[in-house]
């Protein structure tokens, strides 16, 4: 620890700074660094990783962050606790945090049912922390580049091809225009109809919950976009009338019997109650 | 030369005949006449002039005709741009999310009078609405005269042929949701594909024979095209025709009432009344009909795509009227035998093919079966409160609970995903629903129906409330009642209430005997005429001090 108190001052000086209050974060942040510079020197994954000095500082914000949200039940290093039903995260990858904080899946409130998305409380600069953080620990896909998931200016033959790909790999759960849909055991298959083009992507990707992993090398980019650019555009169609729900027959019967049948009975009472005035 | 035949010179069939003259008419009357002479016009005039009885309940069975006429009207405009061809293209039309999809022509065709034929959607989106509605209101037409019992002798018969028109509207509206061949359509036949398969030792014979070979083939829609326009229109047609034709020759039923019986029929004549009433109703119902078609969506086969058999989505379900199928499938545990090398898949035939075979031959049995345990042999043209016929009413009601539950079964993923509960509870709730909730609903309907027989008979015997507190000398607080007219007492005592079959002199059998027993089980007593008369007498005494309570200034006393 010397090398703390170099610059001609006296040893008693030397000791009073490593007892300085302040010693111990200081370390604590700089053997992060070191850890994290190291890591990042060493570790496959840095396509993740493009500057390394503001990254170690991002991934110290995004441990800090890990410890107070997620940790309780991922556990300090991300390597999960089976009795919470946490998975570890030390392979997930800086896109599955992106996704899962982002849409507010997590931080979960109740880890027995499937995480419902809702209000995400955290700022794009705290998911970003954490993303890094989570990406420092192992592999895992990378939050996706907007070149890669942004269908702006496809052609209308790239977007019928992405239906092709949506319903031969999607709608089976996801249903016909991404309305969402059940799956067994209490779980859904989510709408896309609020999902957002990267958060698709990253949702391929890294394969959430039940969803399987679509890898780039089973669905390149490209395709990627085009789904995404499916999802989009379908939903932009104008309905014919009113959609019911956009779920198919099951509400088309109900409103058949409330609005057709229903009104008919109530014209069928009116005709009758009205006597012959001939 | 054969020998001249002997002439008998009684027999009226050598009278000579003239045919009669040309009548003298006003000018006005010429074209009538020119057509009476031709083909009977005057005759019918005695059936233009027939009576129907008046209630809402009897205008059930109009709609479904009614959207009958609607669906051939607009099928015509369908048929014209419509392509039963299963031969793959390249669409090339206006929709874009579908650009060079490869598709069969009939889906291509399907989108074109869709999105380029001009008026096309709305008159596919009215069809559709009407096909809805068709077989709903026959379902309710058909629950209707269930729980009047109008199916009884003389009419048997019609109910029979009514139950043939409901099934066949099932397969109608089944082929015309297949011809599309959108992703549900496609889906839908894939099911009744494996219903097919399902019948054992023969199953995939017939498969081979339905489609020609393996599923999907290049035939099915031309064959279902086939069916859905010519074959089964046809059978509508001809079953709705002997429908009308038995009913106007049975007359209408009526609901009982002063001067109301078995031999006589009130009500108002078909022209002028009938044909004001119903023409309006048809315009209603084809108005409704439209506004429906403008309004609200309907099979938008272009968010569905083209079928392709290694695609499906979820939410895949059938129209409503086949959703009990489907939830019996939905819910049916995996029972299935491998006896040499034959599969016997009865977790598909028992809920498919058996549930609907089932359904409809209970419907065509149920009256049979009902005059068998009652023993009645009588006519009936007077309709039965459902109330006074409480174990019918109570298997009425238990067997649309059963139905509800198949329904609701049937969109099991669409209830746990709208209710957040769990498709495995919906599906294990529904495995015991079929089979509790019946039961219940036919005790509960049971209590009710007998309770309403107790209240009958309390306002038969003590009258109606007056609505009129009054206060006594002594400061306690009474409500008169004022006795019933005479028509409406008439009315709630006509009834003959149903009586447990006794071995007078012919041998009955236990079974019957135990089931004629539980069907008349539990009734109410109507009032006799002794109670009813003790009851005047007692109310005689009781009116006295009503006198009274009138004088006090109220004119509300005779308001019923």
């Amino acid at each position: 620890m010397r090398f703390l108190a170099r610059g001609g001052r006296s040893s008693k000086d030397r000791t009073s700074l490593r007892r300085h209050r302040a010693a111990r974060p200081v370390l604590l942040l700089l053997s992060l660094f070191l850890v994290g510079a190291t890591y990042a020197a060493v570790s496959p994954a840095t396509e993740s990783v493009a500057d390394g000095a503001a990254d170690a500082q991002l991934i110290a914000q995004g441990k800090a962050l890990f410890s107070q949200n997620c940790a309780s039940c991922h556990g300090l290093g991300g390597e999960g606790l089976a009795q919470q039903g946490a998975p570890a995260l030390t392979n997930v990858g800086a896109a599955a945090v992106d996704f899962q904080v982002s849409t507010g899946r997590m931080p979960m409130a109740n880890p027995l049912v499937q995480a419902p998305a809702k209000e995400n409380t955290f700022t794009e600069d705290e998911i970003a922390a954490l993303a890094a953080y989570v990406a420092s620990l192992g592999q895992g896909p990378a939050i996706p580049t907007e070149d890669q998931y942004n269908p702006a200016g496809m052609s209308p033959e790239d977007v019928s091809r992405g239906g092709e790909l949506f319903r031969t790999n999607c709608s089976a759960c996801h249903n016909f225009k991404g309305a969402g849909g059940a799956l067994p055991n209490g779980a859904v298959a989510p709408s896309l109809q609020n999902a957002t083009p990267k958060q698709i992507l990253e949702a391929l990707r890294t394969g959430p919950g039940q969803m399987p992993i679509f890898a780039e090398g089973a669905l390149p980019d490209e395709n990627a976009k085009q789904v995404i650019a499916y999802i989009e555009q379908v939903n932009a169609v104008p309905a014919a009338g009113l959609s019911l729900g956009g779920l198919g027959p099951v509400a088309e019967g109900f409103w058949a019997w409330v609005a057709g049948i229903g009104s008919l009975v109530l014209f069928a009472v009116w005709i009758a109650s009205r006597g012959a005035r001939a | 030369m054969a020998k001249p035949a002997e002439l008998n010179p009684d027999s009226p069939a050598l009278e000579v005949k003239t045919p009669p003259t040309s009548r003298e008419t006003s000018k006005l009357a010429g074209p009538v006449t020119w057509v009476d002479d031709r083909i009977g016009l005057a005759k019918l005039a005695g059936n233009i002039r027939k009576v129907f009885p008046d209630h809402w309940s009897f205008l059930l069975g109009e709609i479904a005709l009614y959207s009958f006429i609607i669906l051939l009207l607009t099928g015509v405009f369908l048929t014209i741009w419509f392509k039963p061809s299963m031969a793959e293209i390249e669409y090339a039309g206006s929709y874009a999310l579908l650009r060079d999809v490869r598709m069969s022509e009939a889906f291509a065709s399907t989108l074109n009078i869709s999105f380029d034929i001009r008026g096309g959607l709305l008159v596919r989106q009215i069809h559709h609405w009407a096909a809805m509605l068709f077989v709903a209101a026959m379902t309710a037409h058909m629950l209707r005269v269930f729980f009047t019992g109008a199916f009884r002798k003389p009419r048997e018969l019609n109910w029979i042929i009514g139950v043939g028109l409901f099934s066949m509207g099932l397969v109608e509206g089944f082929a015309g949701y297949s011809l599309p061949d959108d992703l549900l359509s496609g889906t839908g036949l894939r099911f009744v594909d494996g219903l097919i398969r399902s019948i054992p030792l023969i199953g995939t014979w017939a498969e081979f024979f339905v489609f020609g070979g393996e599923f999907p083939g290049t035939l099915i829609i031309p064959r279902l095209y086939m069916v859905h326009i010519l074959l089964i229109p046809g059978l509508l047609l001809g079953l709705i025709s002997a429908h009308m034709a038995l009913l106007v020759y049975h007359k209408h039923t009526h609901w009982p009432g002063p001067g109301r019986t078995n031999r006589n029929i009130q009500g108002y004549p078909f022209f002028p009344i009938y044909v004001a009433k119903a023409g309006g109703f048809f315009f209603i119902v084809f108005g409704v009909t439209v506004l429906m078609g403008a309004v609200f969506q309907i099979n938008p086969v272009w968010l569905y795509g083209p079928y392709n058999p290694s695609q499906v989505t979820a939410g895949s379900q059938p129209d409503w009227y086949m959703g009990f199928v489907e939830g019996a499938i939905r819910i049916m545990p995996n029972w299935e035998w491998h006896l040499g090398h034959t599969t016997w898949s009865w977790n598909v035939f028992l809920p498919g093919v058996g549930l609907m075979g089932l359904l409809f031959t209970g419907l065509a049995l149920y009256p049979f079966i009902e005059a068998w345990i009652t023993g009645d042999t009588s006519e009936h043209h007077l309709l039965d409160r459902p109330r006074n016929a409480p174990v019918r009413t109570g298997i009425g009601v238990a067997g649309m609970a059963c139905y509800a539950m198949f329904w609701l079964a049937g969109g099991n993923d669409i209830l746990a995903t709208q209710f957040h509960v769990s498709l495995n509870a919906v599906t294990y709730f529904m495995r015991v629903a079929v089979f509790v909730v019946p039961v219940l609903a036919f005790i509960v309907t049971k209590r009710i129906c007998l309770s309403l027989q107790r209240a009958d008979k309390e306002r038969v015997l003590h009258g109606s409330e007056s609505n009129i507190i009054v206060r006594n000398p002594e400061g306690g607080f009474s409500e008169a009642h004022v006795p019933l007219s005479q028509e409406e007492a008439y009315t709630l005592t006509r009834h003959p209430q149903p009586k447990a079959l006794v071995p007078n002199g012919v041998k009955v059998g236990r079974v019957r005997q135990t089931l004629s027993r539980w069907y008349a089980d539990g009734q109410v007593p109507k009032p006799t005429a002794a109670e009813v008369a003790e009851a005047e007498h007692h109310g005689a005494i009781e009116g006295g001090e009503g006198d009274e309570r009138v004088l006090e200034g109220s004119d509300s006393g005779d308001a019923h």
